[in-house]
């Protein structure tokens, strides 16, 4: 497998196929190929753009939720991840280790459907015994990329 | 009224030209939008791990003069880098001289060995600093027209036309500003034969020995046979490690070369920056990955510049080194100076002239891929534009 192709496409999905080829030195064909496989083989999940929502005036918001959850004979944490993971206004489900076992990001179009959301889906589930619920308050960086103006090029039109 | 004629250096005066980009850094400073394919230096901020030691250098109060050589830890690991990198080993203790860049590496070297009346070769397309120190020290620059049809690669045909006896130093600068160009391991051998029972120095510029693409890496002369005794290795921290405003360099020579050296680097500077020695530390212990990472990136953002003037039909040989692409402009029948002021007023976009490099630049543009992919393609598709309007 070329991950080339991979690293290429995980910093920008909307690179052209031609591009791909060109940096890397395939054929167009190996590339489409390439990428066929990857998407079969599920590597490749989906194209998204990246977003800044809060440049939106009605901007939504999204909470990280810590559950603690009581794992399920022979299905462990599966079972109640999945179930979660359907619902359309959670975003991210993770199993995780440490002090509490499922994180869940979760948005809304205000705080109090997000609470609503906590308390009336998530916290009444048999498997839950409890939940913390945490508020994004600033996105700084997301999927590696800088939400905040930062660096300028700052190196001036010509240099030797 | 003092009259400055009498007082300034003549030398300085006049056989010192200004450098062939200030005219178009004026006129690009009075625009909005230039789109910039114009500069030396990497985009890439320095690594983390790297500005972070500067700045703990900084909290430990590490704030004094090193001694003049340099941290005699730095000069270790610049002797273990360049042992495992290029096959060439110097002693720490007296073989090796932190410098101010590689650029000071490059004046001490001139100055060290050049005499008034010595002639110095100088391979052109190349960087701009050469000739004018070597005139400094009295010297005179002898030019070698690099060609197009050789690659921009130094021949050993060239090298014995231009040696005289009063040939002193060649300066040997490559992978090479502005053209790309590299000498692989059999043309190194080549010029190493000319050579070899002579008593003429080299002054090695591997600036940008770790920027190369292809899978050949680069062979250091200092590596040849017979080579070591005479070579002065030049390199730096600024282009592989993204630290051109540490001011970074070192120069490894023989002893008695490297004695000379620092007593000029002593009277002129007493001790590179200090700050700077604690971050190039890390660099060499722990920046290999950031190296490869980089270089990856360059690599990609090289074949879609290279393809890119091809398309639009700019002639543009394959650069295997350093970070620039030097298409031929000579179809559109101007001069590299008219093309670049032409591009940079009708499509903001800055690009600089081969004329800029030496003569036999003439007929060529430099142009810098240190930007994003999609700053690359904008400026492309200017320069296409501006290709069919002329």
């Amino acid at each position: 497998m070329n991950t080339k192709v991979l690293k290429i496409l995980a910093d920008n999905a909307r690179c052209s196929i031609e591009d791909i080829a060109t940096m890397t030195g395939l054929s167009l064909k190996e590339v489409t190929d390439e990428i066929g496989e990857l998407e079969a083989a599920g590597l490749i999940r989906g194209y998204k753009a990246v977003i800044d929502w809060e440049k939106l005036d009605n901007a939504s918001v999204s909470a990280l939720i810590e559950l603690k959850v009581i794992p399920q004979d022979r299905f462990g944490f599966e079972n109640i991840a999945e179930t979660i993971m359907k619902y359309k206004e959670v975003e991210t489900v993770y199993l995780m280790s440490g002090s509490y076992d499922l994180c869940v990001i979760v948005k809304g179009k205000t705080f109090q459907e997000v609470a609503r959301f906590v308390a009336k889906e998530l916290a009444t589930m048999r498997e839950v015994t409890s939940t913390a619920t945490h508020f994004v308050l600033r996105r700084y960086k997301e999927l590696d990329v800088e939400l905040v103006d930062g660096e300028q090029d700052d190196r001036g039109a010509y240099s030797l | 009224m003092i009259d400055y004629g009498k007082v300034l250096n003549p030398t300085v005066v006049n056989d010192i030209k200004p450098s062939g980009i200030r005219k178009f850094f004026d006129i690009a400073a009075g625009m909005e939008g230039v789109i910039s394919l114009g500069v030396g230096e990497p985009d890439f901020p320095t690594p983390w791990h790297i500005r972070r030691e500067g700045i703990k250098s900084l909290e430990n109060s590490k704030t004094r003069y090193t001694s003049n050589a340099g941290l005699i830890e730095l000069r270790r690991e610049i002797c273990n880098y360049v042992s495992r990198r290029y096959g060439v080993e110097y002693a720490a203790d007296s073989e090796v001289l932190v410098t101010v860049g590689g650029s000071e590496g490059i004046d001490g070297a001139i100055r060290a060995i050049v005499a008034p009346g010595d002639e110095v070769i100088i391979p052109q397309p190349s960087f701009v600093c050469y000739e004018p120190i070597v005139r400094l020290a009295g010297g005179t620059p002898v030019i070698i027209e690099l060609k197009a049809e050789n690659q921009f690669r130094l021949t050993a045909e060239e090298l014995r036309g231009a040696i005289t006896d009063k040939t002193k130093l060649l300066v040997f600068p490559f992978p090479c500003n502005p053209t790309g160009a590299v000498m692989e391991k059999e043309d190194v051998e080549a010029i190493a034969e000319v050579l070899r029972d002579t008593s003429i120095c080299v002054l090695s510029d591997e600036i940008y020995s770790e920027l190369t693409y292809g899978g050949k890496s680069h062979v250091s002369i200092a590596s040849v046979e017979g080579m070591r005794e005479r070579t002065i290795l030049i390199n730096g921290f600024s282009k592989s490690y993204s630290m051109t405003g540490w001011r970074m360099g070192y120069a490894c020579a023989p002893a008695p070369i490297i004695a000379q050296m620092t007593k000029i680097h002593q009277f002129a500077i007493m001790s590179a920056p200090t700050t700077s020695q604690y971050a190039a530390i890390e660099a060499l212990r722990n920046g290999d990955d950031d190296v490869t990472t980089m270089v990856a990136e360059y690599d990609m953002r090289r074949r879609l510049m290279v393809n890119g003037f091809n398309k639009i039909g700019m002639d543009c040989f394959e650069p295997k080194g350093a970070f620039y692409c030097f298409p031929s402009i000579k179809r559109t029948g101007m001069t590299s100076e008219e093309f670049c002021e032409e591009l940079l007023r009708s499509k903001k976009v800055a690009v600089v002239p081969g004329s800029a490099f030496g003569r036999s630049g003439e007929g060529f543009v430099r142009v810098s891929y240190c930007y994003s992919t999609d700053h690359i393609k904008e400026a492309l598709s200017r320069i296409e534009e501006f290709l069919r309007e002329i």
